[in-house]
């Protein structure tokens, strides 16, 4: 038999200590009786009232008797008003999950996700090419706000990324090259890894993370507050009515925007090669030479391409938005990681397939 | 409620707006312990900002709010954080962390505030769930839930420390006439077992009815209050022609 006696006040600020105390002396008794003085005690709260209950919990499960003596009316009435069955459940661990019931989990997560992005290819080529079709359909004005936000307001850090990359990559290649002698050749090759393949992925990268982010953001936005919902009650399609405008605008500008990225660039490159000792006029002689108007096309069908990923795949994660506070941020995050990892995917299969088509 | 009876807050001369737009001008009035006190009036009357001037979130332009006998206006540092702990609020919405569930919810105070072993913290938080009748849901995230729920979860989260004070904005707002009916009987059940003084914001006649000792009356035009006491009283004898409306129900 083990007898407690608790004095003064059981409040939340005195009855973590008590508490710890109560279970050790419990741990080490193993008693079949235990007997709870309570005379003493000057007021019970919620949180003594816990301890007390706990008591009486630990001897269920234990299977020894709990006596409260002298224990006031009013913690009494509190302490009886809770059901220790319904408590039954309270203290047990927690089922873990399988490895292998998560990696199938995974697995089919994966598997959702391709499919809803196949079909969401399939709408968003749908409701394309209605708008291409019945030109009033698509909300015009929209397509500039998107251009003018994802594109003008974006020249800025476009031109001041692609000078410094043209200026780092140039000289970065000068400084090896100049021991063989062969650095002039600098202008070649910047001009033609700008033109054909950095120019756009740079311009892409900057879109992901400036524009893909923002439709996610923004569409993750209206799918919380039931906007979305809203939208497709009044039978108007949201891919039509918010992702078409989007990607629409955002094909447009992207071969734009890799225009200013290549043109600073070079402008980038041309400094580094001044700096070198080389006339304007080799240089522009150089670069006009290595880049032919295929490669200019190449570039820019890139960032079409791009363009559409970035656009596609932010308003995609946007609309797949779940609820509560950080489903807006996780979609964003996911926004940018899934557009990266296209660009880069995409690139690889360009560069393939251009080689074999002799491009 | 005598007057011999110390109140527990005292409201004085307290005037509040936001800018230059007065919403409240010199309203006083004293809420005494273990009562059901309800602040009423129409929409946009300053109820709400009323509430939010009483528990510290909004600064009032004049007057003094003591709550158990300390102002909380201007109080900063340790003394808001006593008086503070003396209150708990339920917000319109519940303001539950949707990121936790609802037993984490309600545990949140006492993992920050107190030195209980994590288990006990777990299990006082289990008996308030219990309290307001979402047993077996500590589990929940409070998306999965209705609601009512969220208001029931949110009201066991305001009171894991035992506060004096309850502040409830709007606890109807939004539910259906069953589920408010409901959160009525439990604001009425806490009162009298636990001895917890209740402010509620609220403009629903039947839940005033059904919970309120005392009610105030905001009016908008006046930016006052137009009448004090108990709703039945209220109802059968004001001479304020805008409180009879709103006890009738009757358009303007």
């Amino acid at each position: 038999m083990v007898t407690l006696g608790y004095a003064g006040r059981l409040d939340s600020a005195n009855v973590g200590a008590l508490w710890r105390q109560t279970a050790d002396i419990l741990k080490h008794a193993r008693p079949s009786r235990v007997i709870v003085l309570c005379e003493e005690i000057e007021y019970c709260d919620g949180s003594g009232a816990g301890l007390l209950f706990y008591l009486r919990l630990k001897g269920l499960k234990q299977g020894f008797a709990v006596e409260f003596k002298g224990l006031r009316p009013e913690p009494a009435e509190m302490l009886d008003r809770f059901d220790a069955d319904r408590f039954a459940e309270y203290g047990k661990e927690k089922r873990h999950i399988h490895p292998a019931e998560e990696i199938g989990h995974f697995a089919w997560q994966l598997f959702v996700d391709v499919q809803e992005q196949l079909a969401f290819i399939g709408e968003l080529h749908v409701a394309m090419v209605r708008c291409l079709v019945r030109r009033r359909q698509l909300r015009w004005k929209e397509v500039f706000i998107t251009a003018e936000r994802a594109g003008a307001n974006a020249v800025g850090i476009v031109s001041l990324i692609g000078f410094l990359f043209g200026l780092i990559m140039a000289f970065s290649f000068a400084m090896p090259m100049r021991q063989f002698g062969v650095d002039i050749y600098v202008a070649d090759l910047v001009a033609v890894g700008l033109v054909r393949v950095l120019g756009p992925f740079i311009t892409a990268i900057i879109l992901a993370g400036r524009s893909g982010s923002a439709y996610a953001a923004e569409l993750g936005t209206m799918k919380i507050n039931d906007e979305i919902d809203a939208l497709t009650t009044m039978s108007l399609d949201p891919v039509r009515f918010l992702v078409a405008p989007k990607v629409l605008a955002t094909i447009f500008i992207t071969p734009l925007l890799t225009v200013v990225a290549n043109v600073f660039g070079l402008i980038g490159c041309g400094v580094v090669m001044l700096s070198l000792g080389f006339p304007l006029v080799t240089y522009t002689n150089h670069v006009e030479s290595a880049i032919d108007s295929g490669d200019v096309a190449v570039g820019l069908f890139k960032a079409v391409v791009f363009g559409g990923l970035v656009a596609g795949v932010g308003c995609l994660r946007g609309l797949q938005t779940k609820t509560g506070p950080s489903a807006v941020g996780i979609s964003t995050t996911r926004a940018v990681v899934s557009a990266i990892v296209l660009i880069v995917l995409a690139e690889g299969v360009f560069a393939v397939l251009f080689h074999y088509m002799g491009i | 409620m005598s007057n011999e009876i110390e109140p527990v807050i005292r409201v004085e001369g307290l005037s509040a707006g936001y800018g230059d737009e007065v919403i409240l001008d010199d309203i006083s009035f004293e809420v005494y312990p273990g009562e059901v006190f309800v602040i009423a009036g129409g929409s946009g009357c300053g109820k709400t900002t009323l509430l939010k001037n009483m528990i510290g979130l909004l600064e009032p332009d004049a007057g003094r709010i003591l709550i158990d006998g300390d102002d909380i206006v201007g109080a900063s540092g340790r003394s808001r954080h006593s008086i503070l702990r003396k209150i708990g609020v339920m917000f319109q919405t519940g303001a539950l962390f949707g990121s936790m569930t609802l037993l984490e919810n309600v545990r949140l105070e006492l993992d920050e505030f107190t030195d209980l072993p994590r288990d006990a913290a777990n299990l006082i938080a289990a008996m308030k769930l219990d309290l307001v009748g979402l047993g077996g849901y500590g589990d929940y995230m409070p998306a999965e839930l209705s609601g009512g729920m969220q208001k029931r979860a949110a009201i066991a989260r305001a009171m894991v420390l035992d506060p004096q004070i309850l502040f409830l904005d709007e606890p109807s707002a939004g539910l259906d006439p069953v589920t408010s009916a409901g959160l009525d009987g439990l604001i009425r059940r806490l009162a009298e077992s636990l001895a917890i003084t209740f402010v509620v914001v609220s403009h629903e006649l039947a839940s005033i009815y059904a919970v309120a000792d005392r009610v105030i009356m905001l009016e908008k035009e006046l930016k006052k209050i137009v009448a004090v006491g108990p709703p039945d009283q209220l109802r059968d004898s004001t001479d304020n022609a805008w409180v009879r409306r709103f006890f009738h129900r009757q358009a303007e």
